[in-house]
């Protein structure tokens, strides 16, 4: 088998794609890449299909060698990368040939970073997709001595970049009101919006702490409700009135009330936050959030047409130095998430 | 948002393009036999945009195409096919089976049997003999791939949760809380009473159906000695010495 042998990797790198929708009445979860822009930015300037698999790369990236000459691309959290210790622009695409080894650091800023493959990773498929999925048993985590199998490449084009939207240091998220909105009175949803939040510490490819000062956000009559299907944004307050975000990796159902459900379009930039970010809510009505999500998809739909050559003009290059000192210096943690964290009101 | 008296089913959306049908605000064997024979309905309309159904205990869940789809028109549709018939009388969907699941009741492989018992007021053998010969429903399929909440079992089940996780029980478990099983498909934590072990494995990666059990499906857990347990596992190590039949429509 031909394609890229794995030297060094994180702890929790994992092929992912765009999940296996479509299986929650058999309690699979959708699941697949944490951030959905990145991988449609790395199919953008590759010229494929967004549907292909790439690698994710949490926290700290790896070294890679290649077995067969292979495009490749570089998109979510900008991580410090090198091609036999020559630098490469990250959001943009590459050739790399036989023996040539790519270097892949620390993020600069956010969390998870994709290094995808000219044809994907052509990795077993297992319930229709490539996405592993680790606690419904879908796959494991990467590991060093592996071999990434490369797809079959009809493209040639590199050295195409793209613009990436900033979504790597918190921010705001559009949130609407969902199902369970209403066990909350209007004063709690009132004060969860006007409230700043921090990423926590217990976070993972199921879902994101948020952590406040002052009261929790507790819901009337919390303790009574059945569970119920659990959708990728929705909020989810434990028993103490304290937020998780729940990504696209969630159970598939849950006892634990829901305030509402972050937009679709928001979510990378909940998983790309890093432990400390600041973060906040703000409420959109439905109206709303379907205009801003479909907008949103429109820009995805646009991406391949949005790339640019990569230029070497020192313009750029001024660029990409403030980039990197505005972003600082981040620490690679051996394990980016922290302790785990019983997400789901586990049966 | 005051307390009104509502009337079920409720219609209410879910985070962007989604839409939940709920028949009760409590487990009831109408709301869950309302449940499974709406959502029967639903996919069998095939309607343009839908995406996905799923059930939970109460509720239909229909995720829809918000590009060509309206949460208006999704709504008219979904009201003029509640109107057609009182779904908590509908017959349950054809296609149900039923699985007899032979099941070593305490023991250290089962080891909360004795605490349950105490809980719901029975010595252990009255447990043994009210759960193994409890005809349950899936009711759905949760949480995790394959792995089905069972019941409703009787008001004596009603067994809140414990405060505090069990770390972790293995594939085959039969756990207990608020008059429901749950059969674990994986080796997990859980905050319910492992009261039973099975040899049956929900969840079997690389089969052709790799999810054996189906929301409408019926159970029995039925008592056997540890080491009839040990031999049926032995010889069957997928099911455990499960029987498999088709209920009649």
């Amino acid at each position: 088998m031909k394609g890229l042998k794995v030297l060094r990797i994180g702890p929790a790198a994992s092929i992912q794609d765009r999940g296996r929708p479509g299986h929650l009445d058999q309690g699979v979860s959708c699941g697949g890449a944490a951030d959905l822009v990145a991988l449609a930015e790395g199919a953008a300037l590759l010229r494929q299909d967004a549907g292909l698999a790439a690698l994710e790369m949490a926290g700290i990236g790896g070294l890679f060698e290649a077995t067969v000459p292979l495009r490749f691309a570089l998109t979510g959290a900008p991580m410090a990368a090198s091609l036999d210790g020559a630098p490469l622009a990250w959001n943009a695409s590459h050739q790399m040939q036989v023996g040539q080894k790519l270097d892949i650091g620390a993020p600069r800023k956010g969390l998870y970073g994709y290094l995808h493959l000219g044809g994907g990773i052509a990795s077993e498929i297992t319930l229709g997709a490539r996405a592993t999925h680790l606690m419904s048993g879908l796959g494991r985590a990467v590991a060093v001595g592996d071999l990434l199998p490369v797809g079959a490449d009809r493209g040639r084009e590199v050295g195409l970049t793209l613009a990436a939207e900033d979504r790597f240091q918190g921010g705001e998220l559009r949130i609407v009101e969902s199902f369970q909105s209403g066990l909350f009175s209007e004063e709690v949803r009132a004060r969860f919006a006007e409230t700043g939040f921090e990423r926590g510490s217990r976070a993972n490819r199921m879902g994101v702490e948020m952590v406040s000062q002052g009261e929790g956000f507790a819901a009337a009559g919390q303790l009574n409700i059945l569970s119920e299907v659990i959708v990728p944004g929705d909020v989810q307050m434990t028993g103490d009135g304290k937020p998780f975000v729940l990504l696209r990796e969630a159970q598939t159902t849950g006892g634990y009330p829901r305030i509402g459900t972050v937009l679709p379009c928001d979510l990378a930039r909940v998983a790309q936050a890093q432990a400390g970010m600041a973060l906040r809510f703000r409420w959109v009505s439905l109206e709303e959030g379907l205009l801003l999500q479909g907008n949103h998809d429109k820009q995805m739909r646009a991406l391949p047409s949005a790339c640019q050559p990569l230029l070497r003009d020192p313009a750029m290059m001024q660029d990409l130095l403030s980039y990197q000192l505005v972003g600082g210096a981040v620490s690679a943690e051996a394990d980016p998430f922290g302790e785990p964290h019983d997400f789901g009101d586990t049966p | 948002m005051a307390q009104a008296a509502r009337d079920f089913p409720i219609l209410r959306t879910v985070g962007l393009d989604g839409l939940l049908v709920t028949f009760a605000d409590a487990l009831t064997e109408p709301a869950n036999r309302a449940t499974l024979a709406f959502c029967q309905a639903v996919k069998a309309c095939a309607w343009t945009g839908v995406l996905e159904i799923s059930t939970s205990l109460a509720s239909v869940y229909i995720r829809f195409d918000i590009d060509s789809l309206r949460h208006e028109a999704l709504k008219d549709l979904v009201l003029s096919l509640l109107d057609q018939q009182d779904w908590q009388q509908a017959a349950l969907p054809a296609g149900r089976r039923l699985w007899q699941v032979p099941t070593v009741y305490g023991t250290d492989l089962a080891p909360q049997l004795g605490e349950a018992a105490a809980a719901a007021g029975l010595s252990e053998a009255q447990a043994i003999e009210s759960l193994g010969s409890a005809r349950v429903r899936v009711l759905t399929i949760g949480f995790a791939p394959g792995q089905p909440y069972l019941g409703p079992l009787g008001p004596e089940w009603n067994l809140p949760r414990q405060t505090e996780l069990t770390p972790q029980v293995p594939t085959g478990a039969l756990v207990l809380a608020i008059s429901q099983f749950v059969l674990f498909a994986t080796t997990a934590p859980t905050g319910w009473r492992h009261v039973g072990q099975t040899g049956f494995k929900g969840f079997q990666l690389g089969s052709q159906q790799p999810i054996a059990l189906r929301a409408g499906d019926e159970m029995i857990f039925t008592p056997v000695p540890r080491s009839d347990y040990e031999r049926l596992c032995e010889a069957d190590p997928l099911f455990g010495g499960a029987s498999r039949e088709e209920i009649p429509a």
